[in-house]
């Protein structure tokens, strides 16, 4: 095994590991946002509101990401009125491109997993504190998100970990992240297993860290569930 | 229907909650058809029936868990106002309801306690946070609420780590503490393992001895025919027959409540 050229890779392809982070952190948090406002949607009680939301999640769940990313970084410059707005100047370069494409996808995702965990507080629980005088946000802010959040947030780490991984597809708009320098290293020395390799124990070890904080979270979070 | 003597032998002006032809209707289904109940200051009331008769609904009608189709409620002198929308019911001004809520306990049949509090938190909750109370007072006070329910040693425990004779316990500690006008319990026993029930109901016997007010429903004949003041029966969505245990189990008042009666006790 040539263990000097390993260590070069590495040390290569580690210069990615910042842009993969940023990637998958700035989409994570971005994509929590939209989250929430469309698992409120489709919370509403008003018929089209929810209407809305299950054509949002039914879309970009229903779609390959890389078609979506190919849809923000080739399609939005072909229309008129995109060029001319303030947005133009980020959908101009890849990386903003790939933020908004894996955003909008995980928030999908993220929707459906906050609807189930709200929908998974037990309703006996929410009559008790409405029967005790609590209503409207005191009653959502004190009983039912905590329990969402216990409900939900290891099916979010899941999610996270997914993201990550979708990340490289980035590398398919030009983006040097981990998989992109891979890729170009591969085209320079013909080494695909080596360099592959390399590539995947990286995204290995950045899953496994990303598992370990989301189980001690959930350890901290979830005292009740610990008997 | 003549004023009832409260247990603390005084006539009080106005019942705490006052209901007039109260009914509710699921679509077809009409599962009260009319009730009349007033529950003065101090009275400790059970409500009998059988399963279907409308006793839950009605108790979940007096603080607007189910809003009732028809018929006036007045709890703690205010009426409860309602507006029509459609062929429903609603009610009308929400924060007269949680305001009234909050000062109407309610003891559930499977103790709902927060699964994600601790007990203490749990007894805390309310006072702090829809009371808007001092905290360190309310603390105080909990610690004493759950002293008094025998679960102090149990305060930092969380409710899936209680006994469910302890998490109703908890639960009635968790409504003294809003310090409430009267109080609700909705078969507080019938989910308990035979041996838990006695712990409960000796808890309840101790609030009914302190002059509580205090609407039951339950199927506890013994503790209804020794603890309540009054005991209302009621069938088929209406008040069968009532009055104080002492006439009502002596028998003979009325057939349909003796052959209930005699039903249970053979079971029993």
């Amino acid at each position: 095994m040539d263990w000097p050229f390993l260590f070069a890779t590495a040390k290569t392809l580690l210069t990615g590991v910042p842009l993969t982070l940023r990637l998958a952190a700035t989409s994570l948090c971005a994509g929590f946002a939209l989250a929430v406002g469309i698992a409120a949607l489709a919370g509403s009680r008003f018929a089209p509101a929810r209407w809305l939301a299950a054509l949002y999640v039914m879309l970009f769940q229903g779609t390959p990401l890389l078609v979506q990313i190919f849809i923000v970084y080739y399609g939005f410059g072909q229309i008129d009125f995109l060029r001319a707005s303030f947005a133009w100047p980020f959908l101009q370069q890849a990386y903003w491109c790939a933020i908004l494409a894996l955003s909008l996808n995980t928030s999908a995702y993220g929707a459906e997993i906050i609807r189930g965990a709200v929908a998974a507080v037990p309703p006996r629980e929410i009559e008790a504190a409405r029967a005790m005088g609590m209503s409207g946000l005191l009653l959502r802010r004190r009983i039912i998100w905590p329990q969402a959040l216990q409900y939900g947030l290891a099916n979010y780490g899941n999610e996270a970990i997914l993201l990550l991984k979708a990340t490289s597809l980035a590398s398919v708009i030009t983006l040097m992240d981990v998989t992109g320098l891979a890729y170009r290293l591969v085209s320079k020395t013909y080494r695909s297993e080596e360099i592959f390799t390399v590539a995947g124990l990286i995204y290995l070890a950045l899953t496994f860290v990303i598992a370990t904080g989301v189980h001690l979270l959930e350890r901290r979070l979830t005292p009740c569930r610990r008997v | 229907m003549e004023p009832i003597q409260s247990a603390t032998g005084a006539l009080s002006a106005s019942p705490v909650i006052s209901a007039t032809g109260l009914t509710k209707r699921y679509g077809a289904l009409h599962v009260l058809r009319g009730v009349d109940l007033d529950a003065h200051e101090g009275e400790v009331i059970s409500i009998l029936g059988a399963s279907g008769s409308g006793k839950s609904t009605f108790l979940r009608c007096l603080n607007l868990l189910e809003v009732p189709s028809g018929g006036t409620l007045n709890v703690l002198g205010e009426d409860v106002r309602f507006r029509m929308k459609g062929a429903e019911r609603q009610i009308a001004d929400a924060r007269q309801v949680n305001r009234l809520r909050s000062q109407v306990g309610m003891v559930f049949q499977n103790f709902c306690l927060w699964s994600h509090r601790t007990v203490l938190q749990n007894v805390m909750e309310g006072p702090v946070h829809v009371q808007g109370r001092n905290r360190h007072e309310v603390r105080e006070e909990a610690e004493k609420a759950l002293d008094r329910v025998g679960l102090l040693n149990r305060a930092d425990y969380y409710p899936s780590q209680l006994s469910g004779g302890q998490q109703q316990r908890v639960a009635i500690a968790r409504a003294i503490v809003m310090r409430p006008r009267v109080l609700l319990f909705d078969e507080p026993t019938s989910a308990l393992d035979p041996e838990l029930v006695g712990e409960v109901l000796k808890v309840m016997q101790d609030l009914a001895a302190e002059g509580r007010t205090m609407l039951i429903v339950t199927h506890e004949m013994a503790f209804a025919r020794d603890v309540s003041s009054r005991v209302v029966f009621l069938e088929k969505g209406t008040v069968r027959v009532q009055g104080t245990p002492q006439d009502l189990f002596k028998g003979g008042m009325d057939e349909r409540f003796d052959r209930f009666v005699s039903h249970f006790s053979r079971q029993g």
